[in-house]
């Protein structure tokens, strides 16, 4: 524990060091700042059903893309080519230690990019407060359902960079392994449900194991405020296991 | 009480796919002693170094540091160790004191002693004045190769493992680096590679050389120079003939070969000699006193430095590789036109071809 705390303390002011950060941030925050914008925009002309700040998470895939590579991507491959993970490991630091403090630095990081995301509706509020007269835009029970599937979420999309990460010296495959997984395990999962499949033998449990594996549709629940352990468990678990397999890679390509 | 051994190696095998990097390496280190380990590139130093600091396991043999199992205890070994890797890698976006501070909190230095404990090491390596807040990225190769230095040296370990820590430095450095290691004699066992061969030979109470994973020779530089070079070596300089030299030697009974000899110029050679250990220099001036065609104008007895010791092992070994007697290689490995493909020439024994 005390090793797993001064590694994350190292990691986060690595992170905020780090050039590739600010740019990740940016990037971030300036691709959110348009949607919410063209989301508040068509609100003005049509009636859209759903609360403003839910339609603006229904986009999460969009950064998520980007920014859990541009996080995670240096984290073990990094340190692998600069030939620091060796240095780091002739201390009497645990691999579990090594690998857990990455993922928090950047799950914690990923984490307060979404809380800045805040911003927007108070900036609205602040500046455009006849708009915001409805109270729409600050509801609180959406936003904290919303928070809740990020940070849920986000336990599994870091664990993928991480574990990316620690399988490849280099970086760009690290980024380009994490941005192909994380595609696969959003849109992939959204597709399979759009096939159809027929209702004999084993292919008849697919549906449902595809359904449990629906992301978009843990997002609908937990912006409506239901918590369902099921999905917690499926990120925590799967999240876990490749935190686990990431260490045994560390070992075994030492 | 004898004290223990700080480092015992004991047929240490390491695998790499189909590539044995080590095999049945063995080798002991007493405390306080300075070891270097010597080998020609890819001959496995690096292998042993990480296995004995506890990165990478062994696929056989074991090895213990101050009596503790390095496979059993790695936690409890990597208290007692400061390694040093090849190419000594450094984040290059910290400054040279936070970096140490990181370092001497992750080998569980405790608080109350972190900044003694850094600023000791900074002080042996002569950092604390010139390089304390600079960036690790804008240091010269021989200050990086101090920092690396000092993270070795933090947390006061038993044993200090160093990859080439002079690689790459100019004299001035290699000297400085030198003299750190000299202050560290007595105090705590350092084991360090290198292919600056006088360095190791000036800074080394002992020397292991490995050669295609195997050691090949371990002890003292007179040592092996006994094992590998042995018998009186002289340098002479004479004017006349080479063979004049060699009968009147035969006639004194002074057996004496002549290993290798300069380009003559204007008759005068410079010829080096080797004679059994009985034969000393006064006895080669009597036998060429008053000598026709063959005038002493110099004579020297030279000691084999370290390279050479280090050739003739290498060689040596070399040699036992290629007469080791390997099976030949079946009929049914020749191709279908009953051709031999190369790989099977290569196999068969080269005395034999």
């Amino acid at each position: 524990m005390r090793h797993f705390l001064i590694l994350l303390k190292h990691e986060l002011r690595m992170l905020l060091i780090s050039p590739a950060t600010y740019i990740a941030s940016f990037l971030f925050l300036a691709l959110m700042g348009l949607l919410y914008w063209i989301i508040l925009n068509e609100m003005a002309t049509t009636a859209l059903e759903e609360l403003p700040h839910v339609e603006f998470f229904k986009g999460f895939w969009i950064p998520t893309f980007f920014v859990v590579p541009l996080l995670t991507m240096r984290s073990i491959a990094g340190e692998r080519s600069s030939g620091t993970l060796d240095t780091l490991l002739t201390t009497p630091t645990s691999r579990i230690s090594v690998v857990l403090s990455k993922f928090t630095g950047a799950y914690l990081f990923y984490l307060l990019l979404w809380f800045m995301t805040l911003g927007f509706p108070l900036i609205v509020d602040k500046f455009f407060p006849v708009a915001a007269a409805s109270g729409r835009l600050l509801e609180a029970a959406p936003i904290i359902g919303s928070f809740a599937f990020i940070a849920v979420s986000g336990i599994l999309f870091i664990s993928i960079g991480i574990f990316s990460s620690s399988i490849t010296r280099s970086q760009l495959v690290a980024g380009m392994l994490s941005f192909t997984a994380l595609f696969i395990i959003i849109i992939g999962g959204q597709q399979l449900s759009a096939l159809e499949h027929p209702d004999y033998g084993l292919i008849a449990y697919l549906p449902g194991i595809v359904e449990y594996l629906q992301i978009f549709n843990h997002l609908d629940d937990f912006s409506r405020g239901i918590i369902d352990t099921r999905p917690l468990i499926y990120y925590t678990s799967l999240g876990a296991l490749l935190l686990g397999l990431a260490s045994l890679v560390i070992k075994a390509k030492a | 009480m004898k004290p223990p051994l700080s480092i015992r190696a004991n047929e240490l095998t390491r695998r790499f796919g189909a590539v044995t990097a080590i095999h049945n390496v063995s080798f002991t280190v007493k405390h306080g002693e300075i070891v270097g380990f010597l080998g020609p590139n890819g001959a496995g130093k690096s292998t042993t170094m990480r296995i004995l600091s506890g990165i990478l396991p062994a696929h056989s043999g074991a090895a213990w540091i101050s009596g503790i199992s390095v496979a059993e205890h790695p936690r409890e070994i990597k208290r007692k160790i400061g390694y040093m890797p090849e190419n000594n890698p450094l984040p290059g976006d910290m400054r040279v004191v936070e970096y140490l501070r990181f370092r001497a909190r992750l080998k569980e230095v405790p608080r109350k002693n972190l900044h003694k404990a850094v600023e000791s090491a900074m002080e042996t390596c002569d950092l604390a004045r010139t390089a304390r807040r600079k960036i690790i990225g804008t240091l010269s190769k021989g200050f990086r190769q101090r920092v690396g230095i000092a993270d070795a040296l933090l947390g006061d370990p038993q044993v200090i493992i160093m990859d080439e820590p002079t690689i790459g430095l100019d004299p001035h450095q290699i000297q400085g680096i030198r003299k750190l290691i000299d202050s560290l004699r007595g105090r705590m066992t350092v084991i360090l590679s290198s292919h600056i061969l006088p360095e190791i030979e000036r800074c080394c109470d002992r020397v292991i050389i490995i050669n295609q994973g195997r050691v090949v020779a371990a002890g003292t530089n007179r040592e092996l120079r006994e094992e590998f070079l042995p018998g009186n070596r002289f340098l002479i300089e004479i004017e006349g003939s080479k063979i004049a030299l060699q009968k009147k030697l035969n006639e004194h009974g002074l057996q004496v070969d002549i290993l290798n000899a300069s380009e003559a110029k204007q008759e005068r050679h410079k010829l080096t000699l080797c004679a059994n250990e009985t034969i000393q220099g006064s006895q080669i001036l009597q036998a060429l006193y008053n000598a026709d065609h063959c005038i002493v104008h110099s004579l020297n007895k030279s000691e084999p430095n370290l390279e050479e010791i280090f050739l003739a092992a290498t060689r040596r070994s070399w040699e036992e590789t290629i007469e080791m007697p390997k099976p030949i290689e079946p009929i049914d490995r020749a191709g279908s036109d009953g051709s031999i493909s190369n790989k099977s020439i290569k196999k068969q024994p080269q005395n034999k071809i």
